[in-house]
């Protein structure tokens, strides 16, 4: 009877370590999603640079878009990160980007929106190659100018196209954001690691792995309601 | 004066040629219809009235002002070539209508576009706005579509929607309207609604150049035929002459082949 209380008074809850615990991850999610969301604002439209680029009838521009797609694609993002930081520093001899967390935080941002915006502009690229020549040709004789047909007729039916390819992408991102680690940004999961060391637990990172899903959760929920929002015409 | 004189018109992709000197005229009203195999520049001679290709020879000249001259080299600018493509009009083989509008913003989008850039478009927008809407929705009323407004084109047949792509080739009110056989898409019972609505146009005085493999069509409608074969107009004249009395054996196989008399 007495070994029983015993028991349950070992698995008690000890609500002082949750709550540091929480207040922990909920500032290192923050963080992730600073990086999330300003990745995507950086990237979405820089994609669309590259993707031109990379369509560009100058070879030299073409050539060059296409390279770096190649090598940024072609190397993983956690490489990318390390060069980005320590390179400047070690290469020239001279640290652009200080030794503070803003520093770090600047270069990681600068690594990510790079990376995704060339996964982007290869997305771009087959939407806006998909669209059928008749598109343009149906503008042009209808006196449409240039500018007019790519953005009154052949970007919405780009948008539609790219959105289930952009959303596998933006859900990789959520859970790429952890990679940030590596030059000592703290976002979620490194605070969530951190207990291990300091206080020998393991369920934080359990509770990690919840906000990574409910954020993704979201995600896959507005994403579908957007496929659901263009359904309303086929292309 | 002619409409339309289209004079040694000629046409190569690489090595290929493809148009070897084409060379005809139309008066207002005329509707002349192109037959001939596939492969012996019918769809090009189109592009190339419509500026959709760059002729390498020859000259376009409308109601006697020279759209087009190969020989002399201006580079004509984007808004020129504009300005000249609306004196025509071109209904596609599949249609190409635009598939995030509606019936009627199908019709009215290039219009608008149009009157978008007139100084006086801000000022009176809803007046203009309400006069392209209302010109759309007799000019959909003309093809039968009164009750497919608010329709998109995948809710729509074949032979709807290439009634839709007619009414927004009519809004902009070309010269001459060019059709690139426009019911080659569609199913032989869809056919008819297109081709009746073609024939109204005619009868309403439109003059058109309509690529066709429709024979009993071309013969009915059109008062002007010519044959195409490799790139070169074999054989010219009323469908009497063409259908009845050929010149040349390659025109009667061609006309015998396909059965239609």
């Amino acid at each position: 009877m007495f070994g029983n209380l015993n028991l349950l008074m070992a698995i008690s809850i000890d609500w002082a370590q949750v709550n540091e615990v929480l207040s922990s991850l909920n500032e290192g999610f923050f963080k992730s999603l600073e990086i999330f969301a300003l990745t995507l604002l950086g990237a979405i439209p820089l994609g669309f640079i590259i993707a031109f680029g990379s369509m560009s009838n100058i070879g030299i521009i073409r050539w060059f878009n296409k390279m770096m797609v190649w090598v940024i694609r072609g190397t993983p993002l956690m490489l990318q990160l390390i060069i980005i930081y320590y390179g400047p520093g070690i290469i020239l001899n001279n640290n652009w980007w200080g030794s503070g967390a803003a520093g770090r935080f600047i270069a990681a941002m600068i690594a990510f929106i790079l990376n995704y915006a060339c996964y982007f502009s290869e997305i771009y690229r087959g939407g806006i190659e998909g669209i059928p020549k008749g598109q343009y040709e149906a503008g042009e004789v209808l006196g449409m100018t240039k500018s007019q047909i790519f953005f009154k007729v052949v970007l919405l039916q780009v948008i539609k196209r790219i959105i289930p390819p952009m959303g596998n992408e933006v859900i990789t991102l959520v859970k790429d954001t952890s990679l940030v680690r590596v030059i000592a940004v703290y976002e979620l999961m490194w605070n969530g690691q951190d207990f291990i060391k300091s206080e020998g637990i393991i369920w934080p990172m359990f509770f990690t792995g919840i906000y990574y899903l409910l954020f993704s959760g979201l995600l896959t929920i507005f994403l579908g309601w957007l496929e659901k929002k263009m359904d309303y015409f086929k292309v | 004066m002619a409409i339309l004189e289209v004079k040694n018109l000629k046409k190569n992709f690489g090595e290929l040629e493809v148009l070897k000197g084409i060379d005809f005229s139309l008066e207002k009203g005329d509707v002349m219809a192109v037959i001939g195999s596939s492969g012996n520049g019918k769809t090009t001679l189109l592009r190339c009235i419509n500026f959709l290709e760059t002729p390498n020879e020859g000259e376009i000249i409308v109601n006697g002002e020279t759209l087009f001259d190969a020989s002399q080299k201006n580079s004509a600018s984007e808004s020129d070539i504009r300005k000249k493509r609306l004196h025509f009009g071109l209904v596609f083989q599949n249609f190409n209508l635009f598939p995030q509008y509606t019936v009627l913003g199908n019709v009215m989008l290039a219009k608008e576009l149009l009157e978008k850039e007139n100084p006086d478009y801000k000022k009176n927008k809803k007046q203009i706005k309400a006069e392209i809407e209302a010109e759309a929705r007799e000019l959909l009323a003309e093809v039968g579509l009164s009750d497919k407004l608010d329709f998109y084109p995948h809710q729509l047949s074949g032979g709807q929607q290439q009634r839709v792509a007619i009414a927004r080739a009519l809004a902009l009110k070309p010269d001459i309207l060019c059709f690139d056989e426009p019911t080659s898409a569609l199913d032989p019972e869809l056919t008819g609604e297109v081709l009746k609505v073609i024939k109204s146009l005619a009868d309403s005085n439109m003059t058109m150049i309509v690529v066709t493999h429709e024979m009993s069509f071309a013969r009915d409608v059109a008062n002007k035929i010519i044959f195409m074969d490799e790139g070169k107009i074999l054989e010219e004249g009323s469908p009497e002459e063409i259908f009845e009395n050929p010149k040349h054996e390659r025109v009667r196989e061609f006309i015998g082949g396909i059965g239609a008399i």
